[in-house]
């Protein structure tokens, strides 16, 4: 029971690797797609969690994934950023299977629920500690980064004293600085009031136009305000 | 645009770790203080003789560094695991290694190099001779080291538990019992006139062991507990 992934491949692959870039006729389609999922499956202890899943995700596209809660979202997000192996199918990393040595350090960005900051250091250590853990994309300071998202004078502030808005806005500055073309958000948008909303959605324009490749998961209570967008929905396995 | 380096993420989480127990050092301290007081706790129970505490003085050092190390372990790994920092650090596909090593280095820092440096002056508290709190100081500076390696790699395996305090300490202190048989038994080589080299060269093979094989352990032990 494949689920309505936004580019489900024909039934059979018919000798093509990715018959997905037959569908879009643009240049940087002819390069196999940024990260495709191919029958992708994952249970724990026997009982399924989700899949089997397909999805292809070119560069320049935000791919939006929806599910109740218990569907299996961050599962998913976890299993993309190489955290959790899949327990059947395979991840095409730019058409070549899921490895480290395939995926060059830096080159996937993960905004999970737990935003990976330490509280006893301030937002300026903390990013300074990230640029130095995945690399940085140039154009970009530091302080330039915080201060795109909101935080502008907090940059010594200790990130334990922020509020989780704040903490959130300083992961996403974190994002905004991480060389990655392809971005992993779980729920980008909890815990962000409007303004941050919107922040979010500028960002993830931003990231696609310059090819870069959004996958985020939602609730479904609120949609990104984006073009190149399309949604593919993981149902609840488990009764 | 830079893709980041391994030497770079080596030493960002080096001086992060470095700089998150420097922002906490009245706690980095805490196991200190608890050596000072269980070293001085002996005194107490086994009574003011001199030539008695002077006899158990390097055992008694060398168990109190064990036991306050094992106080700083269970946090190597769980605070980065439970702020969501372990993550980032497994999903960045730098070499994961490296990177547990980049961490043991600063537990070690934090917590061992103190203890190492404490030791002999707890010991001479006790009575130990000069030359002997020398050989102690070589000991710990050896084993010291040799324990946070030992530890890493348990407190890797017990991360994904919810509480692991006592399974770590039950874990830890079996695989403890070398170090401190080697490390307690040059200094009483020292003391009775016997040449405390011997044991001294089997806490640096067991160091060198140690260094490249429990990175490895705390690398696979870590990809495990985030799945």
């Amino acid at each position: 029971m494949s689920t309505g992934a936004f580019l489900s491949p024909p039934e059979h692959l018919g000798g093509a690797p990715f018959p997905v870039r037959y569908l879009f006729m643009s240049e940087s389609d002819l390069l196999p797609p940024l990260l495709a999922a191919d029958r992708l499956e994952y249970a724990r202890g026997g009982e399924p969690i989700f899949g089997p899943l397909d999805f292809a995700l070119p560069g320049g596209r935000v791919l939006v994934v929806e599910g109740d809660n218990g569907a299996g979202k961050t599962t998913l997000v976890r299993m993309l950023a190489g955290l959790i192996q899949p327990t059947a199918g395979q991840l095409l990393w730019q058409g070549l299977p899921f490895a480290d040595s395939v995926r060059p350090p830096g080159s996937v960005a993960l905004l999970g629920h737990a935003l990976g900051l330490k509280g006893e250091l301030s937002a300026l250590e903390n990013l300074r500690f990230r640029i130095g853990l995945s690399g940085v994309r140039g154009g970009l300071s530091l302080h330039g980064a915080l201060a795109s998202v909101g935080l502008e004078g907090y940059e010594d502030v200790a990130v334990r004293t922020l509020s989780a808005g704040q903490r959130k806005r300083t992961a996403l500055a974190a994002m905004l600085l991480s060389p990655a073309s392809l971005w992993l958000m779980d729920e980008p948008y909890a815990n962000l009031d409007r303004q941050g909303q919107v922040l979010v959605d500028r960002m993830l324009e931003t990231h696609r136009a310059r090819g870069g490749a959004v996958l985020l998961t939602s609730h479904g209570l609120i949609q990104p305000q984006v073009s190149g967008l399309s949604t593919t929905r993981l149902a609840v396995l488990r009764a | 645009m830079t893709a980041g380096s391994t030497r770079a993420a080596f030493t960002a989480l080096l001086r992060r770790d470095l700089l998150a127990l420097w922002r906490r050092r009245s706690e980095t301290l805490n196991p200190l203080l608890f050596a000072a007081m269980v070293t001085v706790l002996f005194p107490l129970a086994l009574g003011p003789e001199a030539d008695k505490l002077a006899r158990v003085a390097s055992g008694v050092v060398w168990v109190t560094v064990l036991l306050a190390g094992l106080l700083t372990l269970d946090s190597l790994f769980r605070t980065d695991a439970e702020d969501g920092s372990l993550d980032q650090i497994v999903a960045s596909g730098q070499p994961l290694a490296l990177l547990a090593f980049a961490k043991i280095l600063a537990h070690w820092l934090g917590a061992g190099l103190p203890l190492a440096l404490a030791g002999p002056l707890l010991a001479s508290l006790l009575g130990l001779r000069a030359d002997a709190a020398g050989t102690l100081a070589v000991s710990l500076a050896l084993g010291t080291p040799l324990l946070s390696l030992i530890g890493a790699a348990c407190a890797a395996l017990t991360v994904g538990l919810r509480r692991s305090g006592i399974l770590l300490a039950l874990l830890v202190l079996p695989l403890a019992v070398p170090v401190l048989i080697f490390g307690a038994g040059a200094v009483e080589a020292a003391q009775t006139g016997a040449n405390p080299f011997p044991p001294l060269v089997f806490l640096a093979a067991g160091l060198a062991l140690a260094l490249p094989l429990s990175p490895l352990v705390c690398a696979a032990a870590l990809r495990l507990q985030a799945e």
